[in-house]
């Protein structure tokens, strides 16, 4: 449904990312796993086009693209089908929650207002807040900002949800909150890519595993697998160092 | 102080403050508009890095900070004449004001634009806006309480530069007092009297500007807390 290939990026003489590969299966949840600088930001910012990829190709709901030559009005269209969620949330400052959720729908895709509303509505109850529709991101605590996020970011019915690193500015009891949003929408059938440090989400709640290290694709595998049975010595010592400090997080 | 220079001030005060009511300001708030729009077009072609326009932006800007503000009114007012412009002198220093104006605010506004944070416009891309709408919807009301004293501040520096306005024979607020001043040769006191009715309206202005900054201010956490939990 959604394919990246041979995806390259370099800011100046550094190269983030050196020809990946990755697949979302339609209602697939993918976790891109790996330590800081490993490239995974930087994969998820060139599939959303927010970085010019140097080369790469991009196949979606069949048709394909070539990343480094697509044009400005592909970019929209392809656009009007991805959701993406930030890390640091990047609510609109000047918009209530419910206007931040209707933003895509009635400005974006002129969807008349009542509509719009209507369904903003409906997905601020899916995250749990709807009782915040009339704050303003200011006055919402992280964990509510992205919440309110993720719900701006499946109002318009996204084929597939790219999530970028989405709980890395929350504190742990923050960061349950959306992870539990996360998992519902999960549950509910939603294709999603999910980068994260999360690796209890990663292994409850992803039916695929992708691990990067230095702007390669080390390991991809299902989830259940790639938990028990690493086959690269890489990814076995990132998950040992990972699980251990799971560990001793208890 | 004499008698007679008593009744001069209070003679002299309405001659010197109905040309202020009836053309200072006229003249100030019609150039802070021209200005404004000069300001705006100027700054939107810089942040969109429009190609040509975007040189012909940073020229014109250039040019315009680059040269006083009395030469470019005397250049539009006396010195197109020759080239076959005629302008009266209320437009011609309308022109002059805007324009001069427009390259000082277009630095104020785009300063501004680029002071919203980049991820904001990143996420109405993502939800589908275009260009157009992210700048409309996301980032220029963002940008404008940033912009708002600044250019508040220019708004009160126009209302006294206008005083040039009656080098080119606009009968305003200075004029008036000039010609009282070479009536009566107390030019002491008919200056002053001049820079207190500029000083009466730079003051409500001020006093404008504090008003309009705490209507302007959409997320002063307590208020809109206490306003969405009483909607609730």
């Amino acid at each position: 449904m959604l394919e990246v290939k041979n995806l390259y990026k370099s800011f100046g003489s550094n190269q983030v990312l050196k020809g990946i590969d990755i697949k979302v299966d339609r209602g697939e949840v993918v976790a891109v796993l790996g330590s800081s600088g490993s490239g995974k930001t930087t994969m998820l910012r060139c599939t959303s086009f927010l970085e010019k990829a140097d080369s790469g190709e991009m196949i979606f709901d069949g048709s394909h693209y070539e990343m480094e030559k697509i044009g400005r009005r592909e970019i929209h269209q392809l656009r009007m089908h991805i959701g993406f969620v930030f890390q640091s949330f990047n609510l609109f400052a000047n918009r209530t929650a419910l206007g931040n959720v209707m933003s895509g729908l009635s400005i974006a895709r002129k969807v008349p207002k009542s509509e719009a509303e209507k369904i903003a509505r409906e997905m601020l109850s899916r995250v749990g807040m709807l009782n915040r529709a009339d704050y303003y991101p200011a006055q919402l605590s992280g964990g509510q900002q992205q919440r309110v996020a993720i719900a701006r970011a499946i109002a318009t019915n996204p084929v597939v949800v790219l999530f970028d690193e989405p709980t890395s500015a929350l504190d742990p009891e923050l960061t349950g909150e959306v992870l539990d949003v996360m998992k519902k929408l999960a549950e509910d059938g939603m294709t999603m890519v999910v980068v994260t440090h999360e690796m209890q989400f990663a292994q409850e709640v992803a039916d695929k595993v992708v691990f990067m290290d230095k702007g390669v694709v080390v390991e991809e595998a299902p989830a259940k697998q790639f938990f028990s049975a690493p086959k690269q010595e890489r990814t076995l010592q990132f998950l040992r160092r990972t699980m251990r400090d799971y560990t001793y997080n208890i | 102080m004499s008698d007679r220079l008593i009744k001069i001030l209070i003679d002299s005060f309405p001659k010197i403050l109905i040309p202020g009511l009836r053309m200072t300001i006229p003249l100030t708030l019609a150039s802070f508009a021209v200005g404004f729009v000069i300001a705006l077009a100027l700054a939107l072609i810089q942040v969109a890095k429009v190609p040509v326009l975007n040189q012909i932006a940073k020229i014109y800007i250039w040019i315009f900070r680059g040269t006083p503000l009395l030469v470019q009114l005397f250049i539009i007012f006396f010195g197109l004449p020759g080239l076959g412009v005629m302008l009266d002198a209320f437009p011609a220093a309308v022109i002059a004001f805007g324009m001069n104006l427009g390259a000082y605010n277009a630095e104020v506004l785009r300063s501004s634009i680029q002071a919203v944070p980049a991820g904001q416009s990143e996420a109405a891309a993502l939800v589908g806006m275009t260009y157009p709408q992210i700048m409309i919807h996301v980032v220029l009301p963002q940008a404008f309480p940033i912009a708002f004293p600044p250019l508040f501040n220019s708004l009160i520096g126009l209302v006294k530069d206008t005083s040039l306005a009656s080098s080119i024979t606009v009968i305003e607020l200075f004029t008036a007092a000039q010609q009282i001043a070479a009536r009566t040769f107390e030019p002491f006191a008919l200056y002053c009297e001049a820079a207190v009715i500029y000083l009466i309206f730079c003051t409500v202005l001020t006093a404008l500007q504090g008003w309009l900054e705490k209507k302007l201010v959409w997320k002063t956490p307590e208020e809109k807390m206490v306003g969405a939990t009483a909607a609730d």
